[in-house]
């Protein structure tokens, strides 16, 4: 996991601006009566960021079109020396092209498989089996992930979303659907792997105490933008 | 299970009494066919050649035809899926040949593929009373029952799952072979044998388009009817056969249907 340090530790890693805009209500978390838009701009550097909001100020929307599975009105999207999506010059990566690992909320394992099979889905076993064990799962590797705990679950999630060696990590909810106990477990897993991982991370939270440990910048999103910070 | 109160077990027991005639008249006629025709029918029917052609050529039509749906019938179902424009008006058009007469379907069948149809001088098709026909036939009124039941188990996916098979680096092609159609594999499976079981019994559109020649289109059920009026008990024989093969698929439906896979 150790990528050769960047030369320039300060520079943005991932620097996104984009619009979107919904006519109808959309299903899940951002479900809304009327339509929905979001505009925003911000960069961000290695290690976690916060994405903070309440229901419906479109934080799973923003995740969803940085990883390309929302069309964007216009935006650029650009992760390290790769531009992802650019409107204006009509470059637009699909999903599988873009590099990012992603938890998304509720982990959305593949039933069918068991936690093994999800890491190695997109990767070979060797690797699987490593990055198991680096999330304290290597217990799991056999069992079927329809009867992983909500914990085991966002482990093996966070697993798969490492296993390719990402460029960005996208984290959806990672702590909210747990039990206290399971929580500070994967709170501490989290707050060693994140920074060491030399990668810019973004984290949604509602939860200051997970804010406090993990450390780092917060993105306030209200309604479809950015609050000033 | 929840729990069952005295006054809605009284309810459901009501229910039932009133239902009663409905579940005679669908089961007796059955029951009666097996009596008559006796378990040793079965056995004979089987072994009479008059059976084994019909049979074999049902078998033959009616496995091409499921092929020929599950090969076209998936790729539909899975833009009916996805959802988006047209998609209602596609699924209507779809489910007509369920509520159609299968001599309407015989009939436009003739009139457009057919020899002197449209589409037939057009192209010098020589297609109708050929056992193509057979499967043509078969594939136009079992396709709804496999597309319905495909739709809805592709439906029935968890798009977030799809979707971070697509970040992790797979191709559309990927996701669906190996999360979307394992996943939905209960209901094809289910939809494969309802369309099957409804090709092998396929009768009236059948006997229209396809004619009633043994050896290339007289099908099991279409022999059934020619054979009543001679041998009676050939007729039985086959009866029996058509009925056990049905009640076969129907108990696998079942048991698929049922399966902790399918339900998720």
């Amino acid at each position: 996991m150790s990528a050769p340090p960047q030369a320039n530790a300060t520079l943005p890693r991932l620097s996104v601006t984009l619009a979107l805009h919904r006519g109808q209500p959309i299903n899940g978390p951002d479900a809304d009566a009327g339509g929905f838009a979001l505009d925003v701009s911000f960069t961000i550097g290695d290690g976690p960021t916060f994405l903070r909001g309440p229901n419906g100020a479109g934080k799973t929307t923003l995740l969803r079109a940085i990883l390309g599975l929302e069309p964007l009105d216009h935006g650029r999207v650009v992760l390290g020396s790769r531009t992802l999506v650019d409107t204006a010059r009509a470059i637009d990566l699909p999903p599988e092209a873009r590099d990012i690992g992603w938890v998304p909320q509720g982990a959305a394992l593949f039933p069918h498989l068991s936690a093994l099979g999800n890491v190695a889905f997109a990767a070979p076993l060797v690797d699987a089996m490593a990055v198991l064990a680096q999330v304290g799962a290597a217990h799991l590797a056999h069992r079927s992930a329809r009867v992983l705990s909500g914990g085991e679950r966002q482990r093996v999630a966070l697993a798969r979303a490492l296993v390719r060696r990402p460029s960005l990590l996208l984290l959806d909810e990672p702590l909210s659907a747990l039990d206290p106990a399971a929580r500070a477990g994967l709170r501490t897993l989290l707050a060693g792997l994140l920074p060491s991982l030399a990668i810019p991370s973004l984290v949604v939270t509602h939860d200051a105490a997970d804010i406090a440990a993990l450390g780092g910048p917060i993105l306030e999103l209200d309604n479809g933008r950015l609050a000033p910070s | 299970m929840r729990p069952v109160s005295p006054r809605s077990r009284r309810e459901r027991q009501l229910a039932l009494v009133l239902g009663l005639p409905l579940l005679l008249l669908l089961t007796v006629p059955l029951v009666g066919l097996v009596f008559y025709a006796g378990p040793s029918a079965l056995a004979a029917g089987l072994a009479h050649p008059a059976t084994t052609q019909a049979l074999v050529l049902s078998l033959a039509t009616s496995l091409a035809a499921l092929l020929v749906i599950i090969a076209l019938g998936t790729p539909l179902a899975w833009w009916l899926a996805r959802g988006g424009r047209g998609t209602g008006i596609v699924e209507t058009l779809v489910d007509l040949p369920v509520v159609l007469p299968p001599a309407v379907l015989g009939l436009a069948l003739l009139l457009v593929l057919g020899r002197e149809g449209m589409l037939g001088k057009l192209f010098g098709l020589e297609l109708a009373f050929t056992p193509a026909a057979v499967v043509l036939v078969q594939v136009v009124v079992a396709a709804p029952f496999y597309v319905q039941s495909a739709t809805a188990a592709f439906r029935a996916l968890d798009p977030e799952q799809l979707a971070v098979a697509r970040t992790l680096g797979a191709r559309p092609a990927k996701v669906f072979l190996r999360i979307a159609l394992p996943l939905a594999r209960g209901g094809l499976f289910a939809g494969a044998l309802l369309a099957w079981a409804r090709a092998l019994g396929e009768f009236g559109a059948t006997l229209l388009f396809a004619g009633n020649f043994p050896g290339t289109t007289q099908t099991l059920p279409i022999a059934i009817y020619t054979a009543l009026e001679v041998d009676p008990h050939a007729a039985q024989a086959m009866a029996m056969v058509l009925l056990v093969t049905a009640l076969t698929l129907l108990v696998s439906v079942r048991l698929l249907r049922g399966s902790p896979r399918v339900a998720r």
